[in-house]
């Protein structure tokens, strides 16, 4: 632990960040509310910086994402929050000029090794889009896409019927799994898209704003299956909306828009980090509370 | 898109001015003037489409009018003859024609659609050797047909790969003039592709070839089709490369792929075209008609397929 | 939710670097993007081939013919002395280009508002992939055209009598050439240029529109400007097919080598030299044979210049507007 924290960006974060580990290591069945596996780590980051072009977009990310738990990152548009989200399964090394400095583990190996091949943490390590994102295929087709191409053929249709009842959308499509996934509803298609994502059996979702462009009664539905889905997975969920981080996360990250002095350049930065209850009720940074009270932003 | 004033472009500035002028002009204008003035406008513009359009029905009328006499089933059966154009036909040219565009498909698709992958899938955009490829290809499409044709005789017919002056040779002659055609459409229709696609595919852990070969091309693909038919029946009017590269007029066998003469369609449309006799211009018209028919079916079927399968995303 | 157990029995943690490495080294990945690359190396090489086919034989043209012969106006190949001056057949094809683009340019940007600005959806959507099959018609077709309908049934009729030596009685003609070709490419500029003028953004039309320009207005000082550079690009692009053309000429102008704008002679321009010396009986490696390279060559500078003006002009509407 005390290696991690001289690694620690600087400042009030590393501080926290550093009680922060202290505080699970010292007592974790207090520190949080529900299950028990709360010890063991998903990611930890250490003075994660994304840059883009040699342009920082996030600077000194320091936090940890537990098992099970649903972690949510918050804060106005342009703080990185999305960017950070697509380093935790390599998607950013699909955009040309991307770099991601910094230590980034996962289950304590380094994500970013040189052996490490992104394809294969990208299985281990979903992702869902902010807008649903179906192929142009049958429902079907949709969600046997992931165990297809890594050749899990056998059972084929039960793996089918259990990730789409895994993301709760059985019901609605088990009577036409042959059309087209463009027929369903927006919210049935982000639905779809968890499906097609838990179908590849990874270990942790991530998602990009995931209900931004629905309505909120298929956003009501997506957010019981998130708390459904932690049982067995671990979830990230970048949100721009403060409501649904308090619903359905338990810790909260909160990060805000940096400028350098002549206000040139600007990054994201990691306020806070903390239980969702204790960022919403009684944030320890002066920022935090005005972001979540709605003074800013 | 920033149209804000730290974009002042020359194009802005433009668009600016003609709005400033616009607005100076409707403070001056009467508006009786600008209602017939408009209408006049119109009318202009619309002249200029019905001139377009009477010219392609003019050229359809008139090929019938001087084909219709020759028009059958001679045309198919029997060559040329200078002799007796009544019984004389296109048989040689048709399937010289046919064998020329089968090997420009067996070379184009596979090609052409491989460059595009390359170009929008693969290649840097800020690497100077790529976007070298990329404004090639662009020129490549515009460089006249006669210029493959010389290239055809120098580095197909003689020169490196010496075929000789035979059907193939000129095949590969059409196939090289009309690639650029292929890669520039096949490039629309992967680009059409959304990005979220791709990304929707790559999370769940596909390579970038599964990616491409299950989502990116099958997506694409009526797009490709539309353009590699569009290309085929440029190829099959093509006569100006053909002239340089061994098609030769009078061929009264059918054509081989790799030895002996050969003629396509167009060379022998042009051949009759240019005798006097009354007979072979009524068998240029009916050579026309033909080819026509079937340029107007293959370009029917490429816009069906464009709006029957274009994916709405 | 009874996966749950199975699937992360094996603890993520001890399985987890074997896990993270790729299973194979994919070779098959990296090969596939070399063939790829490969592909599109294939037409750097085919410009390639283009320049090294003409050079050499250009090269050995100059040798025996000297460069200031060239570019004289009197082009009698088969003559004894034979004479090179290829400036007779670049004006052979102004001469046919100059008369094309005149009436070409007017129908073609017209067609190009009433698509763009006047035409509903519906409208639009039909005739613009009718004008398209006219730019699909081969030029075998409308060369035949122009010489068995434009020249006797428009030209010689409508010729204001002697003038510049009068239309009645010519079979080959510059201006039925000219007429041919302007039938090709008023759909090339229409259809371009009505896709530089729809990239227009709409915000700026309304915004002419809320100060109450008429439409007239709007397409004219609005639209019509902000398009502009891809306007100049689609009749660049014309030009430099209208250049490159053959067929029509070959049919229509004639084969009259002659240094002169007079629409109604016979003229032979570039392309037709190059479509008509090539298919002769000329020995390969005579000085007759290896003028026809020097003048492709001419016509390949030519083009080319026109068309990366043109790919410029393009792009710059692209990186405004897209």
């Amino acid at each position: 632990m005390a290696a991690d924290e001289s690694r620690a960006g600087t400042g009030r974060e590393a501080r926290e960040a550093a009680a922060e580990r202290a505080a699970i290591a010292v007592r974790p069945e207090e520190f949080q509310h529900g299950s028990s596996s709360k010890r063991e780590k998903v990611f930890e980051l250490n003075g994660v910086e994304v840059l883009y072009s040699g342009v920082s977009a996030v600077k000194g990310i320091a936090l940890d994402i537990h098992r099970n738990d649903v972690t949510a990152l918050i804060g106005p548009s342009g703080c990185g929050k999305s960017t950070l989200l697509r380093c935790l399964n390599r998607m950013n090394d699909l955009i040309p000029g991307a770099e991601v400095r910094g230590e980034l583990l996962y289950h304590g190996e380094d994500l970013y090794g040189p052996e490490v091949d992104p394809v294969q943490a990208r299985k281990l390590i979903g992702m869902v889009f902010q807008k649903p994102n179906p192929f142009p295929k049958s429902i079907y087709d949709n969600v046997a896409f992931g165990p297809r191409i890594l050749g899990r053929k056998e059972d084929l249709d039960a793996t089918v019927e259990r990730a789409l009842r895994g993301a709760a959308l059985w019901d609605e499509v088990k009577d036409r799994l042959d059309s087209n996934a463009f027929g369903l509803s927006g919210g049935q298609q982000q639905r779809l898209c968890i499906a097609r994502c838990i179908a590849v059996e990874p270990d942790t979702i991530l998602m990009d704003e995931p209900c931004s462009a629905l309505d909120p009664i298929s956003t009501g539905k997506i957010e019981d299956l998130m708390i459904e889905l932690k049982e067995e997975f671990s979830i990230v969920i970048v949100t721009h909306n403060m409501q649904q981080a308090a619903r359905v996360s338990d810790r909260t990250a909160f990060l805000m828009v940096e400028l350098d002095a002549d206000e040139d350049n600007r990054w994201g930065r990691l306020v806070e980090f903390d239980d969702t209850e204790k960022i919403f009720t009684n944030p320890s940074d002066q920022r935090t509370e005005d972001y979540v009270s709605g003074k800013v932003g | 898109m920033t149209m804000g004033s730290e974009r002042a472009t020359p194009r802005n500035r433009l668009a600016v001015a003609g709005a400033r002028a616009t607005t100076q002009a409707m403070l001056r204008d009467q508006p009786r003037g600008d209602v017939i003035r408009n209408t006049l406008f119109a009318a202009l513009l619309l002249l200029a489409i019905l001139i377009a359009l009477a010219g392609l029905v003019a050229l359809l009328i008139q090929a019938f009018a001087q084909g219709a006499s020759a028009l059958s089933i001679d045309l198919f059966t029997n060559g040329p003859s200078s002799i007796r154009p009544e019984s004389a036909g296109f048989r040689p040219a048709i399937i010289g024609s046919l064998e020329l565009i089968a090997g420009v498909i067996l070379f184009v698709v596979p090609i052409g659609i491989g460059a595009a992958l390359y170009l929008e899938e693969y290649a840097d955009k800020t690497r100077w050797w790529n976007r070298l490829i990329e404004v090639n290809i662009q020129n490549l499409a515009a460089v006249p047909s006669i210029i493959y044709g010389i290239l055809g005789l120098s580095f197909i017919v003689r020169g490196p790969l010496d075929l000789g002056f035979v059907l193939a040779a000129g095949s590969l002659t059409l196939a090289l003039l009309v690639l650029p055609m292929v890669i520039i459409a096949a490039r629309e229709a992967i680009r059409a592709v959304p990005d979220s696609i791709r990304q929707g595919s790559l999370a769940l852990g596909a390579t970038k070839w599964q990616t491409i070969r299950r989502q990116v091309l099958p997506a694409s693909i009526p797009g490709i089709v539309t353009g590699v038919i569009l290309a085929v029946s440029r190829a099959l009017g093509e006569a100006a490369p053909l002239l340089l590269v061994g098609a030769a007029a009078f061929v009264t066998f059918d054509p081989e792929p790799f030895s002996g003469g050969y003629t396509a369609l167009p060379v022998q449309i042009y051949n009759y075209a240019t005798r006097s006799q009354e007979e072979f211009q009524a068998l240029a018209a009916a050579g026309i008609i033909v080819m026509l028919v079937v340029l107007l079916a293959m370009n029917s079927f490429a816009i069906w397929l464009r709006n029957r399968y274009e994916q709405r995303w | 939710m009874t996966r749950a157990g199975d699937k992360q029995a094996p603890e993520p943690a001890g399985d987890l670097p074997r896990r993270l490495r790729a299973p194979s080294p994919r070779y098959g990945e990296k090969a596939i993007q070399g063939l790829l690359a490969l592909c599109g190396i294939l037409s750097v090489i085919t410009t390639t081939a283009i320049v090294v086919s003409l050079i050499g034989p250009t090269i050995g043209f100059f040798e025996v013919v000297s460069v200031s012969e060239f570019f004289g106006t009197e082009w009698s190949p088969q003559f004894e002395p034979p004479s090179f001056g290829v400036l007779a057949t670049v004006a052979g094809t102004l001469n046919v280009t100059l008369w094309c683009m005149l009436f070409a340019i007017p129908i073609g940007l017209g067609a190009a508002i009433y698509l763009s600005e006047y035409a509903t959806a519906r409208v639009r959507k039909t005739l613009k992939p009718t004008l398209e099959v006219l730019a699909g018609i081969p030029t075998v077709a409308i060369g035949f055209f122009a010489v068995t309908f434009i020249l006797p049934e428009i030209i010689q009729p409508l010729w204001p009598g002697d003038f510049l030596g009068g239309a009645t009685g010519k079979p080959f003609m510059a201006l039925a050439a000219s007429l041919g070709i302007a039938l090709m490419i008023v759909p090339i500029i229409a259809s371009l240029s009505d896709d530089a003028m729809s990239a227009v953004p709409r915000g700026l039309r309304e915004g002419a529109y809320a100060l109450g320009a008429t439409r007239a207005k709007v397409a004219t000082r609005v639209v019509f400007p902000a398009a502009l550079s891809g306007i100049v690009a689609s009749i660049v692009l014309a030009i430099s097919r209208a250049v490159g053309e053959t067929m029509i000429i070959v049919l229509a102008a004639g084969s009259t080598p002659d240094f002169t704008l007079n629409p109604v002679v016979s003229i032979q321009a570039m392309t037709s030299y190059i479509a008509v010396t090539a298919t002769g009986d000329i020995p390969t490696g005579s000085i007759a044979y290896k003028s026809v390279f020097a003048v492709g060559s001419v016509l390949f500078l030519m083009t080319l210049a026109m068309n990366v003006i043109s790919i410029r002009l393009v792009r710059r509407y692209r990186e405004v507007y897209e």
